[in-house]
């Protein structure tokens, strides 16, 4: 098993005629994802070769779901027009909307979350991520196939980078699932979603939780650890020497005063009974310690 | 993007927020001049990103155009907590009978938008909600649905607004929700918002905060911007499109990913805990700079001349993880970069410190060594590539 997204997920890729649409199709499907169809208004009838056959394209998300039963849908669409394609998954009823695209409007970003929220038919991951991967099994967004392999870890990252780091450096041990949340103020779905989904999937044995600076998503995942996940959880928070009032690359990372900090969420983590490692080297070895016992 | 005082006015202006008539001076003339335009008593005040602006003096009252033109003197080129005002702004003084507290703000936590009221406004807010929570009212705002006058009202009533001033002030709110949608704002705040002797309501300060991803469909928004205040390496890095700030250490950062850059910075503070910068402090990093997924020679060459430009860095660490890009094309960006910059006539002589990992790692190391460059060393792990730019930079004192 694994969580959100498995073997018999079907992909739309909307934006796939573009070029990080193409390129990133073609990666996933090398990586063992499958890919039903693509989306790019006005280019429907059109195809796209994705390295393993050709994949369809449509005009519109609902005809791709109507002829395809695609589950799944993977943005890449420019920020100016993302906040569209998002509400058309959500009108299609897409049941798993991974938004990858950086630098959309929080505005939209609030409002796609909200509109997604009252449908209570799609969960979306991101904006600003790099998806998810359940390898061995499927690859929705940006993740590298090839760094690492199946295993009992579940792996939740605001970073993208880091979560490549980790897969890399316990890739003997391999990953059930790994999530990419992203690195924006309002984003989709949080450490909680994906804390609790790990806890319910009977082939994690033990949960990586990456987080940075900003806002308060850590204290509150802290908070949740301690009162629902009996799993074996190894932290790791980027940003202590993040100074105060800079936004640190991702446009949610930012210290606010006395809020966001690091230290602050690494004594929350560690009061849940965390392991908090100081770099993500010493975190990947807790997690390695902890496997081995 | 923090907006100063008289930006935030000219939004609110925009929208029919009502105010003072006022307007921003660089010079003693051009406030003078102001002053004579609104005529009678003014207010000069400092126009600088940070608060506690009165307690340093840097609000004045001035009776007059010439008196104008003193206090306008004495707050230009003085320093507010490390901020230099170069600006004031001169606005109509006001009569205040009661001051209240109106914003709206992006609520991360709930991942919506807040409204907050106060009819206790004019102070700190934070002071506010925590030694008082019950007189501020939080409403949370539908990021759909949005403000209208049903919501307008509620939030007003939550607040407790007095019954004579109710209805403007819900038009005030309207006016402001308004102005937050319509330019990308993450935070509009109108402190104190002032009830006059006469009746009228009025915003007296304000703070806005425009939401830079939304930049796209606002190239007004540009004129915002203050680029006599920033820094000069953060902006010939934007200049060149680099994801850089400056900070105040003495190891130069690049790296793939604002996550693994983060940490890049935290590894080597660590790192750099024992080790003596020459000033009585520790070797810290000295800037963030992410060059993003890919990695071209023209990317790395232009990060590492900024770092590389900037006089406090005594070694450089750049930290790879191949993902997308592979570690092998990372390697040849460096090689290259570095032809490029020797080719433009500059002599390297601060040690680079490379750690390469992930895809392709063992080529991408093949390819530096090959490359022979005397002033490059490679290291195998971050944290101990962390410690070897650290030692290096100790070893530059």
């Amino acid at each position: 098993m694994s969580i959100f997204l498995t073997r018999d997920s079907r992909i739309l890729v909307q934006g796939i005629t573009g070029s990080e649409g193409t390129k990133h199709t073609r990666r996933m499907v090398a990586s063992g994802a499958n890919i039903v169809a693509g989306c790019t208004p006005g280019k429907g009838g059109h195809s796209v070769d994705g390295g393993a056959g050709s994949i369809p394209v449509f005009s519109t998300v609902a005809e791709a779901v109507q002829d395809t039963s695609a589950d799944v849908s993977v943005v890449f669409v420019p920020p100016r027009f993302a906040k569209a394609a998002v509400l058309e998954s959500i009108d299609a009823g897409v049941p798993l909307c991974v938004v990858i695209t950086e630098g959309i409007p929080v505005h939209d970003t609030a409002s796609f979350y909200q509109y997604a929220v009252d449908s209570a038919s799609t969960r979306i991951v991101g904006p600003n991520c790099p998806g998810l991967i359940s390898p061995g099994q499927s690859n929705a967004g940006i993740i590298p196939g090839d760094i690492t392999r199946p295993g009992r870890i579940g792996l939740v990252s605001k970073s993208g980078t880091l979560t490549y780091q980790m897969m890399y450096e316990l890739q003997d041990i391999g990953f059930s699932t790994a999530v990419g949340i992203g690195g924006d103020p309002v984003i989709g779905t949080t450490h909680i979603d994906c804390l609790a989904a790990f806890q319910a999937d009977p082939d994690t044995d033990a949960i990586v939780m990456i987080g940075e600076i900003g806002g308060d998503a850590e204290e509150r995942a802290a908070e949740y650890i301690t009162a629902n996940i009996t799993k074996p959880v190894v932290g790791y928070v980027a940003g202590f020497t993040a100074p105060e009032g800079k936004t640190m690359g991702h446009a949610g990372a930012i210290v606010s005063g006395s809020s966001g900090t690091a230290v602050a969420k690494q004594k929350a983590l560690e009061r849940a009974g965390v392991k908090v490692g100081r770099s993500p080297s010493e975190a990947a070895r807790l997690m390695r310690e902890l496997m081995a016992t | 993007m923090d907006l100063m005082e008289y930006q935030a006015k000219q939004i609110f202006a925009h929208y029919d927020v009502p105010g003072l008539p006022g307007d921003v001076a660089e010079t003693v003339e051009e406030a003078r001049a102001i002053a004579d335009r609104i005529g009678g008593q003014v207010v000069v005040k400092a126009q600088v990103k940070t608060g506690g602006r009165g307690k340093a003096g840097g609000v004045k009252l001035a009776a007059d155009a010439a008196e104008t033109a003193e206090r306008a003197g004495a707050i230009l080129g003085m320093d507010i907590k490390g901020h230099t005002v170069h600006r004031v702004l001169v606005t109509q003084a006001s009569d205040i009978a009661e001051e209240y507290y109106f914003s709206y703000l992006l609520d991360r936590a709930n991942r919506s938008f807040l409204a907050m009221a106060s009819v206790e406004g004019g102070m700190d807010i934070e002071e506010v909600a925590r030694t008082k929570p019950e007189a501020l009212a939080r409403v949370p705002v539908d990021a759909v649905r949005g403000v209208d006058e049903d919501k307008a009202r509620e939030i007003v009533a939550a607040a407790g607004f007095p019954v004579e001033v109710f209805d403007e002030v819900v038009d005030v709110a309207m006016k402001l929700w308004s102005a937050f949608v319509a330019e990308d704002a993450t935070l509009i705040e109108v402190n104190p918002l002032v009830r006059t002797p006469e009746g009228e309501i009025l915003a007296l300060d304000g703070k806005v905060s425009l939401d830079e991803n939304a930049d796209f469909r606002h190239p007004d928004h540009e004129r915002f911007a203050d680029v006599r205040d920033a820094d000069p390496l953060e902006l010939a890095a934007k200049n060149k499109g680099l994801n850089y700030m400056k900070l105040d250490g003495e190891v130069g950062v690049i790296g793939n990913g604002a996550g693994l850059v983060m940490s890049t910075l935290d590894v080597v503070a660590y790192a750099g805990e024992d080790l003596d910068n020459g000033s009585g402090g520790s070797i810290k990093p000295a800037n963030f700079l992410d060059i993003g997924g890919g990695a071209s020679a023209d990317v790395m060459a232009d990060s590492l001349e900024i770092i590389l430009g900037d006089p406090s860095v005594r070694s450089v660490f750049v930290n790879v993880f191949g993902g997308i890009t592979a570690c092998d094309e990372v390697a040849n960006g460096i090689v290259q970069a570095l032809e490029m910059l020797k080719a433009k006539g500059e002599s390297i002589t601060k040690p680079i410190v490379v750690r390469l990992d992930g895809n392709n790692a063992a080529d991408g190391r093949r390819i530096l060594d090959e490359a022979e460059h005397d002033i490059v060393e490679l290291v195998d792990t971050m944290d101990g590539a962390a410690r070897r730019a650290a030692e290096l930079a100790a070893q530059g004192v």
